[in-house]
């Protein structure tokens, strides 16, 4: 137990509070200061966070940990310093405008559950700037941008909280003599609390619309609206939950094994294959393990992809590069093999092909119809292969045939690749696609 | 991990992790979302927290709140991305907060073609937010630099106090490579300067002199810890007096513009009596290196600098390889970003040319050779 009690956590170092005579920002700060009285934590523990609006001007009067930044943001850094430091008690505090600016942050603290106190100061207006309406300014209320009075509703930020799945959600007002201990119980849910504390804005929406301190408890009534506890769901705050998740023995992440350079190759210079065929026939996963069988042959490799955003159609597109030195330039201006396995891998690569140079040799399906090219064309019965190996083994198929064809680097490291990086199931059907592939390139010769 | 094949978005992620990173929190969007999957899985098995925000500005503020609570933080984005993150940009600056901004670009304006290469954001990185206050940004040009300059920029990010940008590229990111991270030199890792145990009170933007890092104490920590988005003084309490204000704004230039030697990292290829020079960074320095390879073997003399730091722009470094130059050549894929830096450096009667594009494609050597006058 410490020994000091903390008589406030506010400092008189700074002056008295800025708000304006009347202002319900007041007596909600002073009630800010009974709570952390009643719960008395170190002061450099709690963590004040305000964002822009004249309840922002607050959190330098505290004796406590402050942080004052952007508008409508106040939720995002509370989270950020929770998350990163869980023990500490954080406490936000913004205006009705930053619920509106920051609506999503809103939404998102109160579905995901992070431990920090929201107190928001609802005063129908943007104080700091003028007068503006906000999101809850009352239908036919008057602001300085509703002059003829507010045509558009009033948000019920307890309900928005409470349909996003907030844990604890009260709505009070600045006059509530028990506010400090309502606010106290918000500082001691685990999860998100949120606090909607109806105010009067008296440079502005009080005399702009003839209100008076009483009106506050007949415009709940107006919106059909209960002071009091909205809900009160205790479920597992963000933090524990995370770690819950998280724990060791979960592993999901699959470190692959580093590839150790063990066959030999037969490449004299930066070679670009390119490989096209559709989505499902696996060509990106069957380029990769092409690309470090050439790495197990002691070649440098890359590869980029190409495939439209819903992946499960269309084409599909792999480059690679395979070669003795460092690679630099990473682009295949001009292929020296092209693989086409499917209508869709043509239709995407069909420009290319008419650019081929000579020296390109290109393996395409007996049964697709190919533009005019320079290029060596191989025909194969991929369609037939497919159907024999499976739809997903066939990239592998017409690579190991290329890799018969060519000798670029033994057919034995793209073997070692499959084995080293597949499972067994895998692995085993895609070694029978390497056989099955350099078994057609060599009854081809 | 030694030899592999993997893509940059990864080696950023596991540069991250060997920096010590501990906290990250992203949105997704092509081409940088498999930083967030890589985060994801790797952050909770050394007990950090890796969070999917709700959107951009929610990842700034989450990644700014966890740094000044301690953590090394990290976040990844795009351009689309970039925009949203601009004001926060403006509050790490402000507040200086160390933390590590990832920007995968991709060819924009807006959407752009989704999902394709290119470097259109590298004056957005300098004059992104309001201010305009001197920035530090990185560039790799390989998987490998990728890895090696994300663990630089955390070092930058801890001892200037600072958010310090990697601007990668669609082209490195979501591109595989065959490297070896174990391999890869790194420096030794820094910590910020926090402040000793035992003060009378702790003042958040201390200095002496008007370059000097101030020492943090995290939110969490010893000391009662301040933070705003206004002018304050270096306590931490909002100030309206202009002398001070104009202190705090020329501390922060300073600290980064005097530290510029210590920030410039550039790959100097210089060759006696050259008459060009190539200035290149990022994925191009690559074709730049090809293009040079070709113009020597044709008897031409070639000077290249593959610039790994763009902001501060090593100005001493450009100013010295130009000497003798008659012309610079700045391949780029954008509409010239970098090369209105160069006219600005480049003496009176050297000729300056841009070899640029924003067609998605890289900027082939053939094309340096050939539009930078090479062959």
């Amino acid at each position: 137990m410490r020994e000091t009690r903390y008589a406030t956590y506010m400092t008189d170092q700074i002056g008295p509070l800025p708000y304006c005579p009347g202002c319900g920002h007041e007596p909600l700060i002073k009630a800010l200061d009974g709570a952390l009285v009643k719960l008395q934590p170190d002061p450099k523990d709690v963590v004040i966070v305000t964002d822009i609006g004249c309840i922002g001007l607050s959190d330098r009067y505290f004796a406590t940990s402050a942080f004052h930044g952007l508008h409508g943001r106040s939720i995002t850094y509370a989270c950020g310093l929770k998350l990163a430091r869980p023990e500490l008690t954080v406490i936000a505090l913004k205006g009705d405008g930053g619920c509106g600016i920051g609506g999503t942050h809103l939404l998102n603290v109160a579905r995901r559950n992070i431990g920090i106190t929201l107190i928001v100061a609802n005063n129908f207006n943007y104080g700091m700037t003028g007068g503006q309406h906000s999101v809850t300014t009352p239908t036919d209320g008057v602001t300085s941008t509703t002059p003829w009075g507010n045509v558009e509703g009033p948000m019920d930020l307890c309900g928005v909280a409470v349909a996003a799945g907030a844990a604890w959600v009260y709505r009070a007002t600045a006059f509530d003599k028990d506010l400090a201990d309502t606010i106290a119980t918000a500082i001691e849910q685990p999860g998100f609390a949120m606090i909607d504390v109806w105010e009067l804005c008296t440079a502005y929406y009080m005399p702009r619309n003839q209100l008076k301190k009483k009106d506050i408890l007949d415009l709940l009534g107006e919106h059909g609206l209960e002071r009091g506890l909205q809900v009160d769901r205790p479920r597992p705050e963000y933090s524990a939950r995370y770690r819950e998740a998280c724990q060791a023995g979960k592993q999901v992440t699959r470190n692959k094994p580093s590839i150790e350079p063990s066959h030999s190759n037969a490449v004299t210079k930066q070679t670009g294959i390119v490989i096209a065929g559709s989505a499902g026939q696996k060509i990106r996963s069957t380029a990769t393990l092409f690309a470090e069988g050439s790495i197990f042959a002691g070649l440098s490799a890359t590869q980029k992809d190409d495939y439209p955003i819903t992946v499960q159609t269309g084409h599909s597109v792999s480059e690679i590069i395979v070669s003795p030195e460092r690679i630099d330039y990473t682009g295949i201006d001009s292929p020296d093999f092209l693989v086409v396995l499917s209508a869709d891998g043509l239709a995407r690569v069909r420009a290319r092909i008419e650019k081929l140079s000579a020296s390109c040799i290109l393996y395409a399906d007996e049964a697709l119809e190919l533009p005019a090219t320079k290029a060596q064309v191989r025909r194969f019965p991929f369609a037939e292969l497919g159907r024999r190996v499976g739809r997903s083994y066939l990239a592998t198929a017409a690579l190991a045939a290329l890799l018969e064809e060519s000798q670029l680097f033994p057919s034995e490291a793209f073997a070692t690749a499959i084995e080293s990086f597949q499972s067994a199931g895998i692995a085993k059907a895609n070694l029978k696609a390497v056989s099955a592939g350099a078994e057609l390139a060599r009854r081809a010769a | 991990m030694g030899l592999a094949f993997i893509e940059g978005n990864e080696a950023i992620a596991r540069g991250a992790m060997r920096a010590g990173c501990d906290f990250f929190a992203s949105y997704p969007i092509t081409p940088a979302s498999s930083i967030l999957d890589h985060m994801l899985r790797l952050l909770p098995e050394t007990g950090g927290i890796a969070i999917q925000a709700e959107d951009e500005i929610a990842s700034m503020g989450f990644c700014i709140g966890a740094a000044m609570a301690g953590r090394k933080v990290l976040t990844s984005t795009s351009g689309p991305g970039m925009s949203l993150y601009s004001e926060n940009i403006g509050l790490a600056i402000m507040g200086e907060t160390p933390m590590v901004i990832v920007d995968v670009q991709r060819q924009g304006p807006a959407t752009g073609s989704a999902t394709q290469g290119a470097e259109g954001d590298i004056q957005l990185t300098r004059w992104g937010t309001s201010g305009g206050l001197p920035v530090i940004a990185l560039s790799p040009a390989s998987v490998g630099e990728a890895y090696q300059l994300t663990c630089l920029a955390f070092n930058f990010a801890e001892k200037y106090r600072a958010p310090v940008f990697l601007l990668s590229n669609k082209e490195i990111g979501m591109t595989k490579e065959s490297v070896d991270l174990d391999a890869t030199p790194l420096p030794p890792l820094l910590e910020r300067k926090r402040v000793p145990s035992g003060q009378k009170e702790y003042l958040p933007h201390f200095f002496d002199r008007l370059e000097e890092v101030p020492a943090i104490s995290d939110f969490g920590g010893e000391y009662v810890a301040r933070y705003t988005t206004s002018t304050h003084d270096k306590s931490g309490y909002l100030t309206t007096k202009p002398e001070v204000i104009q202190e705090m704004i020329d501390h922060y230039a300073a600290k980064i513009e005097n530290a510029i030697d210590d920030i410039a990292l550039v790959k100097e290829d210089l060759e006696e009596g050259a008459d060009t020079l190539v200035v290149s960074y990022g994925i191009v320095a690559r074709s730049a290196a090809v293009a040079i390879r070709e113009a020597r073997s044709r008897g031409r003399k070639v000077s290249s600098l593959a610039l790994q730091t763009l902001w501060p722009v090593p100005e001493k470094r450009i100013a010295s390889a130009l000497a003798g130059v008659k012309k610079l050549v700045v391949p780029e894929m954008n509409t010239g970003q970098y090369l209105v830096e160069m006219e600005r450096l480049a003496p009176p009667g050297v000729e300056v040319v841009g070899v640029c594009k924003m067609d998605t494609t890289l900027v082939s050597p053939g094309e340096i050779l050939e539009r930078g006058g090479l062959l």
